[in-house]
């Protein structure tokens, strides 16, 4: 078998249709509005809790759901780039996927200062205990008039405790959850179309090209011969370490329940 | 068996076509299917639901706002037809079917934005507690119709698609030649945003 055919012309052409192949497979999905990233139980873009706060808020957060599986967030936004509200919360929401993928018991706060408006956005599974109406009354007391006297973080923090008061005190809340619990990654579409469409490129290039086949079966079997003797596998990614480790949505999804307000 | 390249070959093409039928799936159709519909029934519930919330509104309005018996009264009729008016799911490709039922929907939101607006000038309706708790009822139903109609007008634009669409065209024109495209909703003026009550 002739190695330097990799590098003729015509082993040329074929490495140059492989490598688009792999170029137009890893173009990703483009979504339309830039939302802030889920960092935490906290995501403060806007800048406007004081940091004692919101450690405050994070610690409550997590005893929540460490409790009931409840994932309460709060948000705030630089800007709600020339949506109202209302849908913005719920892409929001549903982009991060807060709450159990089977409960559905998920809640964003969301405050948007230069807007001047607040949400609260209720997943399907908790509407019916932190009902729009009690979402409506905790903005009214709680929240607007602390935000049109330039409190966030007082504001924001009266909030949260109304919004778990309400939650915990319906006592089905409660429910104790099993204690191992890993980081549920919500599968992504795209992902595994690309998958699938990378198999296909890999059993049409088999059939096609001795190539690669002997690519194949010389190159990758000698790294894998290799990698034994240099040492131990990886522990598979993805997976945040124990205790204190990332944060990220369970794979819940909202209705657009709960209520807005503004100041 | 002689591990001879043209057994090779034989092996990879059919592990290829088991795939390939496997992934651009018979199943796609269906399961499309069903989500639309799926995702009808709870446009059907979210409008049920602010249907039923206008009666305790009505009767809490006529509580100070007597006079105003012309706005009352077309929110009455309005919520009367609306509610007669169901589109069951398989009746989801008639586009008449679907049309009539949003007009009628269409309609009563108008009566109740003007019943809102009336109330606006009425300030002791304004400040009653049960008004209050059923406007942001409203305004909460209102939010949920209109994430429910965006999640199933998507849906209803996967399914069709997969129906016009490389592979899905192939598996309609001959197992499933009786699915016809479901009707989408025309986006109305103003049905998007739920109405705003500022405090």
């Amino acid at each position: 078998m002739n190695v330097a055919g990799i590098f003729s012309a015509t082993g040329g052409r074929k490495r140059m249709a492989a490598a688009l192949m792999v170029a137009l497979f890893a173009i990703a999905p483009a979504f339309a509005i830039n939302f802030p990233a889920l960092t935490g139980r906290v995501v403060d873009q806007a800048n406007i809790i004081q940091s004692d706060t919101r450690a405050a808020i994070e610690q409550k957060s997590a005893d929540l759901e460490e409790k009931s599986g409840i994932q309460l967030v709060v948000a705030t936004v630089n800007s709600l780039e020339g949506q109202e509200i209302e849908p913005y919360a719920n892409e929001l929401f549903r982009k991060w996927a807060l709450g159990e993928k089977k409960k559905n018991n998920g809640v964003l706060l969301l405050v948007a200062p230069n807007e001047r408006r607040v949400r609260i956005e209720v997943g399907y599974g908790l509407e019916g205990t932190l009902t729009d109406a009690l979402s409506k009354v905790i903005i009214s007391n709680a929240m607007t008039p602390r935000f049109k006297a330039g409190n966030f973080s007082e504001g924001i923090s009266r909030g949260v405790d109304d919004i778990i008061t309400v939650l915990t005190t319906d006592a089905s809340e409660w429910q104790k959850r099993p204690s191992l619990r890993l980081d549920y990654q919500q599968p992504v579409d795209p992902a595994s179309w690309i998958l699938l469409a990378a198999l296909f490129v890999f059993f049409i290039l088999l059939i096609v090209s001795p190539t690669f086949r002997w690519l194949l079966f010389n190159v990758v079997l000698n790294v894998l011969a290799s990698s034994g003797s240099s040492g131990g596998r990886y522990s598979g990614g993805g997976y945040s370490g124990g205790g204190g480790g990332g944060f990220s949505g369970g794979g819940g999804s909202s209705g657009g329940g709960g209520a807005s307000g503004s100041w | 068996m002689i591990l001879s390249a043209a057994n090779i070959r034989t092996f990879f093409a059919v592990t290829l076509l088991g795939l390939t039928l496997a992934g651009c799936g018979y199943n796609t159709i269906p399961t499309l299917e069903e989500q639309a519909k799926a995702k009808w029934s709870d446009v059907q519930n979210n409008y049920q639901r602010r249907a039923d919330l206008i009666p305790n509104l009505v009767a809490t309005v006529q509580g100070y706002a007597k006079q105003e018996r012309e706005v009352l009264t077309s929110v009455i009729e309005a919520r009367a037809k609306a509610t007669s008016i169901r589109v069951d799911a398989s009746q989801l490709t008639d586009p008449e079917k679907v049309k009539q039922f949003q007009d009628a929907q269409n309609q009563l939101s108008g009566a109740l934005g003007r019943l809102i607006a009336i109330s606006e000038n009425y300030p002791d309706l304004k400040s009653n507690q049960n008004f209050l708790a059923l406007q942001s009822q409203l305004e909460g139903t209102e939010n949920r119709i209109a994430v429910a109609r965006r999640d199933y007008i998507e849906a209803v634009r996967a399914y069709n698609t997969e129906l016009k669409t490389f592979p899905g065209i192939l598996w309609a024109s001959t197992f499933f030649r009786s699915n016809k495209p479901m009707a989408e909703f025309a986006a109305s003026e103003g049905a998007a945003k739920p109405p705003q009550v500022k405090f």
